[in-house]
Parts: C-alpha cells; structure tokens; sequence
C-alpha cells in the first residue's frame, strides 16, 4: 500500500465516518428526547436518496404518497381529537398543516416537470416529500405509547422499520439507484484528488452540527429539546408538551436522514434497505463515544468509517465482522474502568 | 398436581394431536416451538432481569453451526456436537457478559446487537462454513438408536424441550433464587439484601444463550442444513419480538407470542397476495402496521388479556409449618456492634457528611436526626455499602467494612430499610419479605429449577410469614405489596429486613406515612427486638415518636455531628434548638 492509496482510503473513511456521524448524533438526540432506540433511521437515509432518484428519473416519487396518506391519517384523528375537546377553532389548522400541506407538495410534484428541475430544487423538493414523514410518523407511532417502557418504544421502532422498509421495497423496487453529483469532477492538490462530492458531503455535515449546536445552544426551541431530554417531567411541568419535543425530535432526525441519503446517493448505490446498516453504524460510533456526549458520538463515527475504508481494502469479506467487533474492546475498556452500576431502573 | 393441569393438558393435546395434523402444520408447530425456546430465554432475560439482548439469533447460530460443522467435517455425533455448542455459548456468554453486565443498561442490547451482526457475517464469510451457500448433509439426531428423521418425530423432541424448559423456569422463578432474580430491576435493595446481583444477571444470560443454543441444535437437525440467514441481526430482534407481543412477563407469553407471530406471518404470505396482486411483496408492511396497532392495544402482550378471559385459579393461599431456620448468635448486650469513626463523604466539592462520629451498642435504639439535608440518608449509604465513605472507618462488629460492598456487609449481619420504599410492587407482600431471608437459603437455581429445593423454601416461606404476622400483616401476606398503602409498605420494609436475622437494623424513616395507632405498634416491636438484644439505628422526623423510643439521640447539620446525648438532654440543647427553630434573637 502506497501514500496514494493510504490517502485514498482515509478519504473515503472520512467521508462515510461524516455520514455516520450524522446518524449517531440523530439516534443520540432520538433516544434522549423520546427514549425510542430509533431504528427506522436508516430508512429516512433511504428514501432521501431513491425519491431523489426517482425524481431525477422525471418521476413523482411514490413517498409522496405516503406522506399524503398519513398526513391525511393525521389530521383526522386529530380533528377528532379536537372536536371531542370542544376546540373546533384549531381543526382549520390542523388540517392545514397535515393535509393542504402534502397535497401542495403532490400539487407541485405534478406542475413542474422534476426530472428538469435544477438540483438544488429536487434536494429541497426530497427534503419536503420526506421529511414530515418524522413528526407524522412519531404521531401515529410513538405518541400514543409516549409513557411506555423503553423496551415496548423499541419494539414499536422495529415494527415501523418493517413498515418502511417492506414501502421502500414496494416502492423503489429491489434495485440499487444513484443520482448525480452536486458537483462533478475532483479538486486535484498535487498528485492527489479529491472528489467535489466529498467535499460538499463534508462541507454539509460540518455545517449541519454547526447548526444543530446552535439548535440546542441559542434557539428556544432546541433548548426545550434539552430540557426535555435531561428530565421529561420537569420540563412538561414548566410547559413544554412532551408531544411537541417528539415530533420536533423526529422531524431533526428525518432531516438528517433524508440529507445523509441525498448526500451518499451519488457516490454509492443505495438500495431499499441499505439504510439500516448505515444506521446501525452510527449506532457503532455512538457507543464507542459513550451514547452521551455529543462530539464523542461524532468522533466515534469517524474513527469508524475510516477503520471500515481501511478494512474493506485488507480484507473486504470481513469489513463488517471488523467494524461491529471494534466495539467489543471499547466496551470491555469501559467495562474495566467503571465500578459497578448501582441506580435503578426508571 | 392440580397446578399442573392445564400444562398436562396442553401436552397431551400436542402429543395426541400430532398424528391428526397434516405435514405442513407439524412443521408450523415444530418453527413455533423452536422459537419460543429462545423466546423463554428473552422472558426470563428482559422480562425478569430487565436485560434485553438482540444478539439471540447469533447463539442459535452457535448451537447450529457447531452441530453442522462438527457432524459434517469431524463425523462427530450430534450429542458430542450439543455439547460442543454449549461449551462455546458459555464461553461466548461469558464473555459478553462481563463486558457488557457491568456497565449500565444500555450496553447489553448494545453490545448484543454488534456481536450479532459480526457473527452472521462471520458464518456468511469463513469457508469452513461454507460461506453464504452454508452446510448440508447434517445427520438426524439418533436417540438410543432410532434416527429422528422427519419433522414428525423432532416433534416430539422439540415440545418436550421447550415443555421441560417452560416447567423448570417457572420452578425456578417460584424459589429463593427466582425472588432474587425478579428483583434484578431494584439493584440497590437487592444488593442491601445480600443479593449477589451481577451473579444473577450472568445466570439469567447464560440461560437464554444455552437455550438458544440448544434451538439452534435441534433446527439443524430438522433442517439438515444451515445458512447464515436464520441468525441474522433481523432474526434476532424477531425473538424480541415474538416475547413482547406475547407478554415478557410471562413464558407462557413466549409460547402464544412466537405462535402468533409466526402462524400471522404464515398467513399473511398465504392471503396477502391474493388480495392485492402477487408483486406487491406488502407481508412485513401488513404485520409491521398489526404489530404497532397490537402493542398500542395490549402494552403487555396477549398472555395477560388471555389471562383475563380464563377463570381464574385459586392461588395458593396457605403456609405451610416447618422448622425455623437456624438464627445468628447476637452479640452480648451492651458491646458495641458499629462504630462510625471521622466518615467523610464528598460529592465533587459537596461535602454531605464531615467527619461524623457515633456508635451503636446491642440492645439500644440510638436515633439520628436532624434537618432535612444534613446528610442523615448519606451516612446510612456509607454504613450499608451502597455508597462508600470517601474518608474515615467504619466497623462492624469489630470488622471494618468501610470498603466492602452491600451484599458483603449484609451478610455480616447488617440490614436495612429505605427512606423510599424499595418494594417489588408486583410479588406479593409473603415474596418481598421472603427476599429479605435470602442469605439464610443455599439452593442454587439448579436445584430449584428441579424443586430439590421445597425443604428450604418451606423453612424460608415460613419464616417470611412469622415476620410478616409479627408485624401485623397477616391479614395482606398473599396481596401484592404495591397495592398496600404506604405506611404499610414501610411496614413490610421492616418485616423484610428482619428476615435477614441481622445483628444491626438500619431504618430509614420507619414511622412516616403511618397513623397514631400504628406508629405505637411500631415502637413496641421495636422496643421488643432492642430487649432480644438487637441493635437498632434509625432516622426519623418524628421527634415524639424518637424522644418514648431512642436509648440515645445523635442530631446531624450540615453533615456533622451537632450534639449527641440522651432524648431529653437534646430536647433541651440550645444548639439543636437553633438549628431546627433558628437562633432566638
């Protein structure tokens, strides 16, 4: 192996370990918010990616159906809800919100032609076809089972994960897609090259946690967030709706997915489930960061997309062995270090 | 016998049916049974233990990919390859488990879920197994000569299995040493009572991994064939599944859950097709959205709404006489029994006890108070060992036991109540005051599983029942202890510590929550054990309460000792009037 090569493949590391990054920081936020082990994560990378394909394949995107079906699902058995409150006056805009709304995007989807369209504006149109897929979905999910059991809130994510995986199959088909680069071609620096869309997956990610840390460090809404994720009763006592921290969480965590899928879709072909393990590495990368400290997570990440670049070179069969077993000496260093825990069950 | 009823039943239904069912319902049966083998691991993992593991699949794999490759390659006969298995799940487990036990809740399902997907790609990538195509050939199970070949005969094997794993797990949950496990999600109380809980944690784990691997085995054997698919990542959140939908808390739940989920699945790819097209492929979608739906409806699975719709059994409602158990000499009245000596104990820069300073004698009653905050739950933290001093000795009984965790003072003879009450809400009030005789029973879960444990349960049972009538509860020993009203839970706190037959009670506020009444029968009976000549330290706000009952009053502020000396020296002590009304100007 030569410095070409070496360079090569902590390139390529970075890059995935910035993909993983996102998604451990997603699943982190997830957990502490609404306490759900988000599995279904994956699937938000997923479907960014396919309906981008799909609609540079001048198609309407078929998540587009979905999101008009369970914004539809929503707005009734909200209205419902209202009307039994005798609060008629905010059914107006209920539906508005879950029903105008998709139908605007189908509306848009059929006027323009999506395959014509400027990138930038499928990104944004992906962006708006399955993002509200988070917060519609912690509704009719998760809501509901809000007070149960850590356990019952992760089985639940695992039969939504069947749901969505088994639509992306129905949708997308058992075919892999690719989309086109945000930009093509590759900045060359000395006799080395690096490819533009790693640089804007960087550039995005980067400025996505920069975001994020402004989220929960200024804004009043990502303090809630905290607020809730440090103590949900405390924070319901001074009036901030546990119903609102997890739909805003879950929204956060779509956005995240969706633009992880949009950012790999042009340089790897994703396929219906290829979401899941890319999911699940972030959770690799959250642990070895201690599932508690933000840039921890982050850096785990990293260290995991590069120790997978690295491995799928020397022994790609055994690339996935390499990467799951990675954590078994992080856990048995932390193991070693911590006395034992005492603190009961909540 | 009468108990076992509806299971003898139940089995010879199975065994009688079988030849009446067609071929593709014996094998539905011998799938559901299968699973629900590992599924009664997870009951007794995440439902008791409060343990969850995804990596259950991957010790199936274990179970058949060592039969498959032992019996193929080395010509080894499938017995030898069963024990082969489960040397290599122990060690697996083992393993995982001291890792991952330690460490707090989250690390398990963690952990387990990495440690899954290695090993299925680690089935699907090493040639010796056969990589992804996988290992035929595998020989029938031959039991005393007669070969287990089709589907039919593994049948019987398959039920009797899990049958006689469902039997001995309930044997063991119904003993001294299932009390400790059902009370593996309360740590600090467990452990107070002497429960060794990382011990429990490790047996409950290597249980479901052996049974796992042992429905690894025998699916090698019907299938006569292994590939790395049944033990994926995916599989093993499936086992999860079928024990939740069924209800975790129960291992009949694994039966009905792994059932239902299998025989919804089967019917699902049979019907689902034909009412929406065959491409359509919408199976998982269709059980995922059933799934959400069911757990939104039945939080704890279907066992307990079946439960509810069977006439309900007249549970066993008597004690039976036995020998008592053997009591600990107490030490000669009057010697000291603790001594606390210079404690300190800091939190970061938070000094909550300094330098403090009291004893306790045999036969006394010294009570601790103080304003809330002093620092009085602390030190009773660092004496029990749940909370070590960060400074100072401590001794008991002569010994210092300042570094030595609960369950090793608790089985010098020390025992405790909680300032919360640290009840197991769901047994009943016989069963929680029964955890609290756990050092005084030495069969292990073995003997239990196999009820060569009645002779010592029966001592134990009755002594948790003198205890219980000692303290009044007669009337409520067979009523789950969190339908009881406080003051009363208190009261079986007290009746659970004095199981241990210790020689130094420790109560943190015994007397708060209950009535005038009842806080005079309590002082009795603790003015009745402090005469047999036990020692006896307690915290309490109830100064009249304190002032009829303490031999000696020690009064904490911030973390010291303020003034120490008899009831009605303190009563008078400016110092300690300051501190509880503020200083007269």
């Amino acid at each position: 192996m030569d410095t070409q090569i070496a360079l090569l493949l902590v390139q390529d590391g970075i890059t995935n370990g910035a993909i993983y990054a996102l998604n451990a920081l997603a699943l982190v936020l997830v957990f502490a918010v609404t306490r759900v082990v988000f599995i279904p994560m994956g699937e938000y990378v997923a479907y960014g990616a396919l309906t981008l394909a799909s609609l540079q394949a001048g198609n309407v995107p078929p998540t587009l159906w979905l999101l008009v079906v369970l914004g539809s699902l929503v707005a009734l058995l909200d209205s419902i809800a209202a009307w039994r409150r005798g609060d008629a006056r905010s059914i107006a805009r209920i539906l508005a919100l879950n029903a105008l709304m998709p139908a605007l995007c189908a509306g848009a989807a059929y006027a323009v032609e999506p395959g014509k369209l400027a990138q930038p504006l499928q990104v944004l149109l992906t962006l708006a076809f399955v993002v509200p897929l988070g917060p519609l979905i912690y509704r009719l999910a998760f809501e509901p089972v809000a007070e149960a059991s850590v356990l019952l809130l992760l089985i639940v994510a695992v039969a939504v994960h069947l749901v969505m995986l088994g639509l992306g199959l129905f949708f997308f088909g058992a075919e892999g897609m690719r989309t086109r680069a945000f930009t093509a071609g590759a900045l060359k620096i000395g006799g080395f090259s690096i490819q533009f869309q790693a640089l804007w997956i960087l550039g995005i990610a980067l400025a996505l946690i920069i975001g994020l840390a402004l989220f929960f460090e200024r804004s009043f809404y990502g303090k809630a967030l905290r607020a809730t994720a440090m103590n949900r009763v405390g924070a319901r006592l001074v009036g901030i709706p546990t119903e609102m921290a997890g739909k805003l969480t879950f929204a956060v965590a779509a956005l995240i997915g969706t633009l992880c899928g949009v950012l790999i879709s042009p340089i790897t072909t994703v396929y219906y489930d290829t979401g899941f393990l890319v999911g699940l590495k972030g959770f690799v990368g959250a642990i070895i960061g201690a599932l508690v400290s933000y840039p921890g997570a982050a850096l785990g990440a990293l260290l995991v997309g590069v120790l997978e670049s690295f491995s799928s070179f020397f022994a790609s069969a055994f690339k996935e062995v390499i990467v799951f077993t990675m954590i078994i000496p992080v856990l048995l260093w932390r193991s070693l270090r911590t006395r034992a825990a005492a603190e009961d069950e909540s | 016998m009468k108990r076992r009823l509806p299971l003898l039943l139940f089995a010879s239904a199975l065994a009688l049916g079988q030849p009446l069912l067609p071929e593709f319902t014996v094998t539905l049966l011998n799938y559901v049974g299968l699973c629900a083998l590992v599924a009664v691991g997870l009951v007794l993992l995440t439902g008791v233990g409060g343990l969850t593991s995804f990596g259950q699949a991957a010790f199936v794999g274990i179970g058949a990919y060592a039969s498959a490759y032992l019996t193929t390659v080395h010509h080894v006969s499938p017995w030898g390859t069963l024990i082969a298995g489960m040397a290599v799940t122990t060690a697996v487990a083992l393993f995982l488990g001291f890792i991952t036990l330690r460490l707090s809740g989250h690390f398990l399902p963690l952990g387990t879920i990495s440690w899954g997907i290695s090993l299925y790609f680690l089935f699907g990538n090493l040639e010796d197994l056969g990589g992804h195509t996988g290992i035929g050939g595998i020989p029938p199970i031959d039991l005393f000569g007669w070969e287990l070949k089709s589907g039919r005969t593994l049948y019987y094997v398959i039920w009797a299995v899990l049958l006689a794993a469902i039997v001995t797990s309930e044997n063991m949950l119904d003993s001294r040493d299932g009390r400790a496990m059902r009370s593996l999600r309360s740590p600090v109380m467990s452990k107070a009572m002497g429960i060794d809980t990382t011990w429990y944690q490790a047996v409950i784990f290597m249980i479901a991994a052996q049974l796992a691997c042992v429905s690894g085995w025998l699916y090698a054997h019907l299938q006569r064939f292994v590939n790395p698919t049944p033990f994926s990542l995916a599989q093993g959140i499936e086992y999860l599944f079928m024990a939740v939908v069924g209800g975790i808390a129960n291992v009949w739940g694994a039966v009905f859950g792994a059932g239902i989920v299998i025989l919804l699945q089967h019917w699902l790819q049979n019907w689902l097709p034909a009412l929406v097209g065959k491409t359509a492929n919408l199976e998982a979608v269709a059980f995922g959205l059933i799934m959400v739906v069911v757990l939104h409806r039945a939080r704890e699975g279907f066992w307990p709404l079946l439960l509810r719709l069977l006439p309900k059994g007249r549970a066993i409602r008597s004690i039976e006489p036995a020998e008592p158990l053997p009591r600990r000499p107490l030490p000669p009245r009057g010697s000291v029994v603790l001594e606390v000596k210079n404690v300190t104990k800091r939190y970061g820069g938070l000094v909550a006890n300094n330098r403090m300073n009291l004893t306790v004698k045999a036969g006394e009653v010294l009570a601790l108070i103080g304003p809330n905050g002093a620092g009085k739950s602390t030190i009773f933290n660092c004496i029990s060992g749940i909370d070590p001093p960060s400074h100072g000795q401590i001794r008991f009984l002569g010994k210092r036991v300042e570094g030595l965790d609960s369950p090793a003072i608790a089985r010098l003879g020390l025992s405790r109540t909680f300032q919360h009450v640290r009840l197991n809400p769901a047994m009943t009030v016989l069963e929680n005051v029964a955890i609290g005789a756990h050092l005084r029973g030495h069969k292990n879960f073995l003997q239990s599983a196999w009820r060569l444990d009645r002779d010592e349960e029966r001592r134990l049972l009755a002594e948790a029942a003198h205890q219980a009538q000692r303290h009044g509860l007669a009337g409520q020993m067979f009523e789950p202890a969190g339908s009881l009203p406080l003051g009363t839970q208190r009261i079986v706190e007290i009746a659970r510590a004095l199981a241990s037959d210790p020689s130094l009670l420790l109560l943190d506020e015994p007397a708060a929550g209950l009535r005038h009444r009842e806080k005079q029968a309590l002082a009795q009976l603790l003015g009745q054990l402090r005469s047999e000549g036990l020692a006896i330290l307690l915290v309490e706000h109830d100064v009249e309460f304190v002032m009829g009952l303490a031999d000696r009053v020690v009064v904490m502020d911030f973390g010291e000792r303020l003034a120490e000396g008899l009831p009605e020296e303190i009563q008078t002590n400016p110092k300690v009037l300051e501190a509880y009304l503020g200083a007269a100007q």
